[in-house]
């Protein structure tokens, strides 16, 4: 299924620097096409500014930087994007006065040559009933678990190719994290390959294909979910067994 | 009762252009946390060229649209040369950038037009006074009052209808992950600043024909007036900044109606106090909204 020989994301000693202080240090990161890849780490350790970095909205470096056979240096975020590649922010940050059809519509504004908005919406609303029945609402009155599946749909407007998830259940309740993590493992069985940041280091390993383990901008650890499930540091460090 | 409603109209009308102002402050500061000062010399860039434009020999209306596009142009061009190459630095580095560029241009016309008032041939028609019932209107309070309302409209609907104003919207509430739309951030950026051209050139247009001159100096009282407007509605809330100019044009013209003569020269102090009284009470502005500005 993977063609280890052409993956979709590959990144080479990355670096993300504000200002003095370094949060991501030379850090090398590869995503095949299909996959679930989780990064894993305490707060701080770099993950949301990786995150940002591939998408270009955090200053960064690399030796290589290639997304689906284009190199990335330099680009800006909106370019990006429009290669395939969108970040779910951390925190959601759905525009909260604009109605959810709004946010949505601005998701596909830009990506006609990608697919088709209105049937993306359409599926979309098919998939979240609730975004339906709340489109004229103002997104800010939506709940947590709400928002964020705005925030994923207003993502998957652009139809991308690599989808970024940075901390998708932070602040929600149990029943809802579940949920998320459903939809998680349905858009990768619907073909999406997915860079998932997640706290909630059990969950993520269930559905992961492979995982990174990342502490002071460095990968501590990697492999697939399984070795990561069982590998000693990670029963201790998060999995509390 | 009769003075009174008159009174309110010239308020509308005086309001009405300081809205217009504080709107186009307000549409840049809410997407990239610029106050631009040099906001006034658009209203004076367009003053000339209608008054060029007459002397031209085009008629009235043309020269209207002549200003008009001439403001959009030099606000796109303002974005462009000064304040596109400081976007992301400090409040103070941008703020500091518009007062040069307000100096240069008033020291430009100064220079290269005259340092004193040029008339403008304002038609006939214009100068005329409608009576409604017991109330004496002059034709250009009662276009600005009309085109003002129209304008708000018009930027309202933008704003709600067309995806360019809900990217104008969404850039003000956060400008990066407006970016992750894959929205360039150069166009809206540019847009706003074209929408406040087009804003300050109205203005420009309806202060012109009150005044009947064109001189460098123009743009600074209205605009600094604006700004007040601005502050007093909450900076970057556009709907605050609508409220502060009725707001701020209605309190002038009700001192000047109704304080002692003896105090009339401090009519303007009085205005300003009543403004720093709102502040005290309400700091963040009468209609405040969160900003985040980041890039």
């Amino acid at each position: 299924m993977t063609m280890p020989d052409n993956p979709l994301l590959s990144i080479e000693g990355l670096t993300v620097s504000y200002g003095a202080v370094e949060a991501v240090r030379g850090i090398d990161l590869t995503v095949r096409r299909g996959e679930i890849v989780t990064l894993l780490g305490a707060n701080g350790a770099g993950k949301s500014s990786t995150l940002n970095a591939l998408v270009g909205l955090a200053p960064r470096k690399a030796k290589r930087m290639e997304f689906a056979g284009t190199d990335l240096t330099g680009l800006p975020p909106e370019t990006i994007v429009r290669r395939g590649m969108t970040l779910v922010p951390e925190g959601r940050r759905v525009f909260s006065s604009l109605t959810v059809e709004e946010n949505l519509m601005l998701g596909g504004a830009k990506h006609a040559a990608r697919g088709n908005p209105a049937q993306v919406k359409a599926d979309m609303l098919e998939r979240f009933p609730i975004l339906a029945e709340r489109l004229h609402q103002k997104a800010g009155s939506l709940s947590g678990g709400e928002q964020q599946m705005l925030a994923i749909g207003r993502a998957l407007m652009s139809s991308p190719d690599l989808l970024l998830l940075d901390e998708p259940s932070l602040g929600l309740a149990p029943q809802v994290v579940d949920r998320i993590f459903d939809l998680i493992g349905n858009l990768r069985d619907r073909g999406l390959t997915i860079l998932l940041v997640e706290q909630n280091v059990a969950q993520s390993l269930e559905i992961a294909d492979r995982g990174y383990v990342l502490a002071n901008g460095r990968i501590e650890l990697q492999g697939s979910a399984e070795a990561l499930r069982s590998s000693p540091e990670i029963q201790d460090a998060y999995l509390g067994a | 009762m009769d003075i009174f409603l008159q009174q309110l109209l010239n308020a509308l009308s005086l309001g009405g252009t300081y809205a217009l102002l504080a709107l186009g402050l307000a549409v840049v500061f809410s997407i990239i946390g610029l106050i631009n000062f040099a906001h006034g010399e658009l209203m004076t860039v367009t003053g000339y060229a209608v008054c060029f434009a007459l002397i031209w020999g085009l008629p009235f209306p043309l020269a209207v649209i002549a200003g008009l596009a001439v403001a959009m142009t030099a606000a796109f061009l303002m974005e462009r040369v000064a304040f596109r190459p400081v976007r992301g630095a400090s409040g103070t580095t941008l703020l500091l950038t518009s007062f040069a560029v307000s100096a240069i241009l008033r020291v430009l016309f100064q220079n290269l037009i005259s340092a004193r008032p040029i008339p403008v041939a304002i038609p006939a028609s214009l100068s005329g006074v409608v009576t409604i019932g017991p109330l004496h209107l002059g034709m250009i309070q009662l276009i600005s009052i009309i085109v003002t309302l129209a304008m708000l409209l018009g930027l309202n609907l933008f704003l709600h209808r067309t995806m360019a104003g809900r990217a104008m919207r969404a850039a003000a509430e956060d400008f990066a992950v407006l970016r992750l739309m894959g929205l360039r951030a150069n166009s809206v950026v540019a847009t706003a600043f074209a929408i406040s051209g087009l804003l300050a050139g109205v203005a420009g247009v309806l202060w012109v024909a009150q005044r009947g001159s064109v001189d460098p100096l123009m743009g600074a009282l209205p605009v600094l007036k604006a700004f007040i407007a601005a502050i007093i509605g909450g900076l970057g809330s556009l709907s605050g900044a609508v409220a502060g100019g009725f707001l701020l044009g209605f309190i002038e013209v009700i001192l000047q109606a109704y304080l002692p003569e003896s105090l009339l020269p401090y009519r303007d102090a009085f205005a300003i106090l009543l403004v720093i009284t709102v502040l005290l009470f309400r700091p963040q502005g009468l209609l405040a909204r969160k900003t985040l500005v980041k890039l």
